[in-house]
Formats: structure tokens, sequence, C-alpha cells
């Protein structure tokens, strides 16, 4: 991991080299942070990747997260891994919620990370995340006819009602 | 004290082998007749109705689908084991076409993606056909109770649920014999005199009379 004021030199290269796109830094509990504008995550990832001083040429992970009180409401992150030096960084962009007709959109990153493929159609099927310019976005693990994404927080939980000691009483005739 | 030998039986001269062999080849070729027919009827021959013996003969020769879905499917393997040997009750014969087999044990979680494959392999068997649903995931979908499973009788008809997380193969077994007493015509499973619900049975006809429990 780069420590904060590594995170901060590398935060500081790309706001000369691509303005606006770093939004802020975290450091927290050791983990390096970019948080970057969707619209410029492609550039910040090869920038990453490509620059001999970085190399971070192995993703590791590209994951969604949905904080729904919080607006920009999604979260896209990507787990970038140096293996020369075994240092990771991790890029995170934020999305607003586009609202219930649309998807919240970001780039895809397939051209630049072949094994982005099957992460992203991961993100679309459980969070509904449209990565734009993904050669064949589908859904993965659930169903093809499955509506909805299910790890949003206002999914609701589904499966069957259990009967447990606390909510006995609201399930109606439950004795029965 | 003085043992006296005497050979059982009457007329024909008893149990004696010899003796039964040629009656029975008098029997065959005619010759018997009168008192000692009716004798070699009463000796040999068991009258049934030819449903309680398909009956009988069914749930004695359950052979159920190789077909695991998850963790309760180490569970099942075991039961085929020395230890817990399901051919005692003539349940072990796991066959690998479901054309083959009498049985569908559920035993494992089935997610939305597999209720058609399982819902196929059902439909593939050929009847008459039973169905254990082990586990609570297969029954009521258990720990994993959210969007991407459903319960087993949501789908298909459902025999026998075997409760546990995972059952033990003798909670298994013990489904096995509940089935094989609803195959055999006594559908009762005793759980109304154990919840104290006697006289709760819904009957299709009120002129239908509850049938008599063997309990």
């Amino acid at each position: 991991m780069p420590d904060p004021t590594g995170l901060e030199l590398i935060a500081n290269e790309l706001r000369e080299r691509h303005p606006g796109s770093i939004v802020d830094t975290l450091h927290y509990r050791g983990v390096a942070t970019l948080l970057v504008e969707p619209g410029q995550v492609l550039a910040v990832l090869s920038w990453l990747r490509d620059e001999p001083a970085q190399g971070y040429r192995f993703l590791a992970s590209i994951h969604a997260s949905d904080y729904l009180p919080q607006e920009p409401r999604f979260g896209v992150h990507y787990e970038l891994l140096n293996m020369e030096r075994v240092e990771r960084i991790h890029v995170k962009a934020l999305l607003a919620d586009p609202g219930e007709r649309a998807l919240p959109e970001i780039d895809s990153c397939v051209e630049l990370f072949p094994a982005a493929d099957f992460q992203e159609r991961e993100a679309y099927d459980m969070f509904g995340i449209a990565f734009q310019g993904h050669p064949d976005l589908r859904r993965i693990l659930m169903p093809e006819e499955y509506e909805g994404w299910p790890q949003r927080r206002d999914f609701p939980m589904g499966g069957e009602p259990v009967l447990f000691t606390h909510n006995e009483y609201q399930m109606p005739r439950w004795y029965e | 004290v003085e043992v006296r030998r005497e050979k059982a039986g009457g007329v024909g001269g008893g149990s004696d082998l010899r003796v039964r062999q040629l009656r029975a080849r008098d029997l065959l070729r005619g010759n018997l007749e009168g008192r000692e027919l009716e004798q070699h009827v009463e000796e040999s021959v068991l009258t049934t109705t030819l449903e309680k013996a398909l009956d009988w003969a069914r749930s004695n020769a359950l052979w159920p689908a190789t077909f695991g879905l998850a963790c309760c499917a180490i569970e099942q393997i075991a039961l085929v084991t020395s230890r817990y040997d399901t051919a005692r009750f003539g349940a072990e014969v796991f066959r690998a076409s479901p054309r083959q087999a009498d049985m569908l044990i559920l035993s494992g979680r089935v997610s939305i993606k597999m209720a058609p494959v399982v819902r196929r392999i059902y439909d593939q068997m050929l009847e008459p056909k039973w169905v254990i649903a082990m586990g609570a995931c297969s029954s009521s979908t258990g720990v994993f109770n959210n969007y991407a499973l459903v319960a087993a009788d949501k789908f298909m008809p459902v025999d026998v649920h075997v409760p546990g997380c995972p059952p033990r193969p003798e909670a298994l077994i013990h489904g096995i014999l509940r089935l094989q007493r609803s195959i055999q015509g006594h559908p009762d499973q005793g759980w109304r005199s154990r919840y104290r619900a006697e006289g709760t049975e819904e009957l299709p006809h009120p002129n239908v009379v509850s049938p008599p429990t063997s309990r």
C-alpha cells in the first residue's frame, strides 16, 4: 500500500495530468483510496497501469456498493495491484442515482483489463450499474429474466417468511 | 425325560420336505383333491389384494435418483455407507438416470436458477414417484432465506420433509421409513396425535370417513 504521503503524490500527479479527475483521497485502515470523477475513471486506471513509476498492472477486483441514505448513492470500486512491489491501490467512483427508470452509468474498463468482463457483469447483475462499452453486459448469476437488482439496499429481502418468536404475532394465522 | 419326535401336520404326512414336494407335484398335475387340496392351500398360499402387494414391493425397493444439491448431499452419501446402510430398507440403489429412479431426495438448497432443472428431473421420473425434501433449505430455504432461493414445494409435490441443517443420516432413514409407511397406505404420519390435533382432517366429501390409523 502507498502510505498517505505516497497517495498524495499519486493524486497530485493525476491532478496535473488529468485535471478534475481526483475528487478526494482517503487513507483508512491501511487502504489507500483514490476517489475519482466517474467520467475520468478510464483515464485514471490507464495512467496507473501504464505509467512506469506506478505499474498497477493487475486488476484484482471490481465491485459495487450501495450507500442508500447517502447521495451519491452507488460506489464502483477498483482494486489494483502492483505485482513487483506488492502494493495495492483502491480506486473508487461514486455514482448518483438516476431514478427508478434509468441505471447509473460508468465506462467499462474491459479494454484496459480483460479480467473485468465477468466482474462488471456481476456488478451489473447485483446492483444494476450499466458499464458503457462492455462487450456483453448480461446477468451472470441470476436468471436472465430476473427483475430487479437484488443487492441494492432498497430491494426486499424476499424468500419465505420464517416464524421466529419475535415476529410470530405479526404473521396472520401463524398457528394454523 | 422321554423325548418323542412326531411329524407335524395331519393328512398328507406333515412338514416332511419330500412329502410336501410330492404334494406340490400332485397339485400341479391336478391330482390333489378334497381335504388334501384344502390343507395345501392353507399352508402355502397367502392372499392379499394386488394393490397391497404392489405397495409392499414398491415401498421396499425405493430407488433414489443420484442427485445432490448442497451440503445435505454429503449426509446423503453417508446414508449408503456401511455404517448407515440403507440397503436394509431397500433404498440404496442410486440410479444415474431419473428414468430408473422412484425417489428424488432434494438434498440442499434449490436456487431459482436450479428450480427448472429440479422440476425437469422430477418430470422425467416415471410414475409412481416420491420426493423427500431433505433439510431446512429445500423445505423452507433455511438460513439462505433470500432473493436467490425457492422452497421446493412451491414448484413440485413433496411427500416427506426431513428437518435438520443438515439432517443426520438417521433422520433421513426415518424420513424414508415414513415414506414407506405412506406408500403402504398408512398416510398418517403421527403428527396429529403429537400436536393433539385429531379430528382436524380435511376430507374431500363429508360422507368419507377418516381412514383408521394403525397406531
